[in-house]
């Protein structure tokens, strides 16, 4: 494939003091397509996500955005780091969904929502609330627009979590488990509204122990351990004949 | 052993079970909380029959000069002091509290110095010293530093009376505030500022919109404390001979020697202001709750912390 993929993660490194979390790591993301990113507790898959928008930043390795390395900018010498305003317009280009939704507490849903479009591109109230609402209609959240974030429940929290990272209209989407903190029976609403993403064509990186939504929705599975992509490829090829032994063990556990 | 627990031992009153249903209950009597009251009563009574029959408590005279012209005039002035410093010691509060958590070990330190010092020198201290101040600079200039000068002020004619105690009451608070604003930043959880990053918010933006609005929310309560103190020690000024509540109230009794009554007057004003304080926090708490429920957690974090520096004999 020629054309340049809209993320690739290049032989990233990190450590955590001695511990090295993330070992190598490369992947490449093209425009359209979900990743989901399975494997065990601690192999590092929230670490790997936060180096892509660099919330964490890796000690070696580069991760790059429709073609441009996160955090530096080409100039004729060489390599620039990024200012902390370059950084966030690059930011803006990423959405990211968090295990435990972390809407702001002290705004209402929909200035959740309408918070990024005004205060960051900019944009009139009255332009952001319209989009906000058609977002929170999309995620089944138009009657919640007024309430505070704590009168909703976990798996409302996080749709509107997810139609806030939409405001930014990202180019791609990062999900860091976005279920697990819910109960069993809120988890089928969020996946749904994640399935109708990935059909509208975004771009989506899931970390997710949602074996049935990855081998549903995901073009490609990558299954880390210790740090390192073990086995990347296909649904049907991970899920269905795993070549790697820590594979097919972490699966026969989870399935 | 076993978790089925032993059977029931047979009750004194013979095998039979007695159902309590129906049976008439006698409850539990307080008498130490009568006894109690009763002596809170007399005591009350005895403090009000001091208040009304004391000669020299001389009611007529408070009446009369309760909404006189000059105690108006202090009251004023006590009101523009506390808004004044409240207002700057908060503001410089907010700068220090963010310095304290900054990255750059230089903002740190100064910082810490800042709280280490004014946290340290008593406010009245201050106040005479910053109106003493033209005996250390008598002129202030403005320039580049080290260069020549643009603009020079006599220090006497900026630094009156009333500056001098703006500046020890505010350069006191900011560093109680900022101890207070530091804290409420803290309480506010990384993933909030994670959130706000990902959005695409600048650090300032993350500050100003997202950390700032939770944490003052936290504080709430300790600052509206702050706010009643700082009402109660503008009193201090009377040493520098600003006319604020108390010094009018003593200005008036130097004149006329009617010292309990006028001072009865002051104490009155006192607690009509802090009353109205108290329930104009109530309020902000009330509406602050509104929108976070956790919003009470940090509250009345230090009731206590103006008393070793503040306390005036
Ligand atoms: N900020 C940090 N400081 C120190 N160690 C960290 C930090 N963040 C993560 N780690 C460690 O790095 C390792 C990988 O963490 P990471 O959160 O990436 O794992 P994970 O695959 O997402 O696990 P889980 O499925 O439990 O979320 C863990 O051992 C964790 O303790
Ligand atoms: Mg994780």
């Amino acid at each position: 494939m020629s054309e340049i993929p809209l993320l690739r993660i290049e032989k990233v490194g990190k450590a955590f003091g001695r511990h090295q979390v993330l070992r190598e790591v490369s992947l490449d993301v093209h425009a359209g397509q979900v990743l989901c990113v399975i494997g065990p507790s601690g192999s590092g898959k929230s670490t790997l996500l936060r180096c892509v928008n660099r919330l964490e930043v890796p000690d070696s390795g580069y991760v790059y955005l429709e073609g441009q390395p996160v955090g530096f900018r080409w100039t004729g010498d060489g390599l620039h780091e990024m200012t902390s305003a370059q950084l966030a317009a690059q930011r803006r280009r990423m959405g990211m969904v968090f295990q435990n939704f972390h809407l702001f507490p002290h705004r209402r849903v929909i200035d959740n929502v309408t918070e990024g479009p005004v205060v960051v591109n900019g944009l009139d109230r009255a332009t952001a609330r319209e989009q906000a609402m058609g977002l929170l209609t999309k995620v089944g959240l138009a009657d919640k627009a007024g309430a505070f974030p704590e009168s909703l429940s976990g798996g409302q929290q996080q749709r509107v979590a997810i139609a806030r990272s939409l405001a930014m209209r990202p180019a791609l989407m990062l999900f860091d488990e976005p279920t697990s903190a819910l109960d069993p029976e809120l988890v089928g609403d969020v996946l749904d509204v994640m399935r109708d993403l990935a059909r509208d064509g975004m771009t989506m990186v899931v970390v997710t122990h949602e074996m049935a939504f990855a081998r549903d929705v995901a073009d490609q599975v990558v299954f880390m351990d210790g740090g390192r992509v073990v086995e990347a490829g296909p649904p049907e090829r991970i899920f269905g004949a795993p070549e790697h032994e820590r594979t097919r063990s972490f699966l026969s556990r989870v399935l | 052993m076993t978790f089925a627990g032993s059977p029931a031992r047979e009750s004194a009153g013979g095998g039979a079970f007695r159902s309590a249903e129906g049976a008439r209950r006698v409850p539990l009597r307080h008498p130490w909380w009568w006894a109690g009251g009763a002596v809170l009563v007399l005591l009350i009574a005895l403090f009000a029959r001091l208040l009304v029959t004391n000669e020299n408590m001389r009611w007529s005279v408070v009446l009369e000069y309760l909404f006189d012209g000059e105690i108006l005039g202090g009251l004023v002035t006590t009101l523009e002091l506390t808004v004044l410093a409240m207002v700057l010691g908060l503001a410089l509060g907010v700068v220090l509290a963010v310095m304290r958590l900054s990255a750059n070990p230089l903002f740190r330190s100064v910082s810490w110095l800042w709280l280490w010092f004014f946290r340290g020198v008593p406010p009245l201290v201050q106040m005479v010293f910053w109106f003493n101040l033209a005996t250390l600079i008598p002129v202030i200039e403005l320039g580049v530093p080290f260069g020549p000068a643009l603009a020079s002020w006599d220090t006497n004619t900026v630094v009156s009376s009333f500056s001098a105690a703006i500046l020890g009451l505010a350069l006191t608070e900011s560093a109680y505030a900022a101890e207070m604003i530091r804290a409420g930043i803290q309480a506010v959880p990384q993933g909030q500022t994670e959130a706000a990053l990902v959005v695409g918010m600048s650090r300032f933006q993350v500050l100003r919109r997202v950390v700032l609005p939770q944490a003052l929310r936290i504080v709430v309560p300790p600052i509206g404390n702050d706010l009643i103190s700082m009402l109660k020690f503008t009193s201090l000024v009377s040493v520098l001979a600003t006319p604020d509540l108390l010094y009018s109230a003593q200005m008036i009794y130097s004149r006329n020697y009617r010292t309990i009554p006028l001072l009865l007057v002051a104490t009155i004003w006192y607690l009509v202001l802090t009353t109205l304080l108290t329930l104009a926090q109530q309020q902000v708490e009330r509406r602050m709750q509104l929108t976070r429920a956790a919003a009470g957690r940090a509250g009345d974090v230090r009731r206590l912390r103006f008393l070793p520096s503040f306390g005036k004999a």
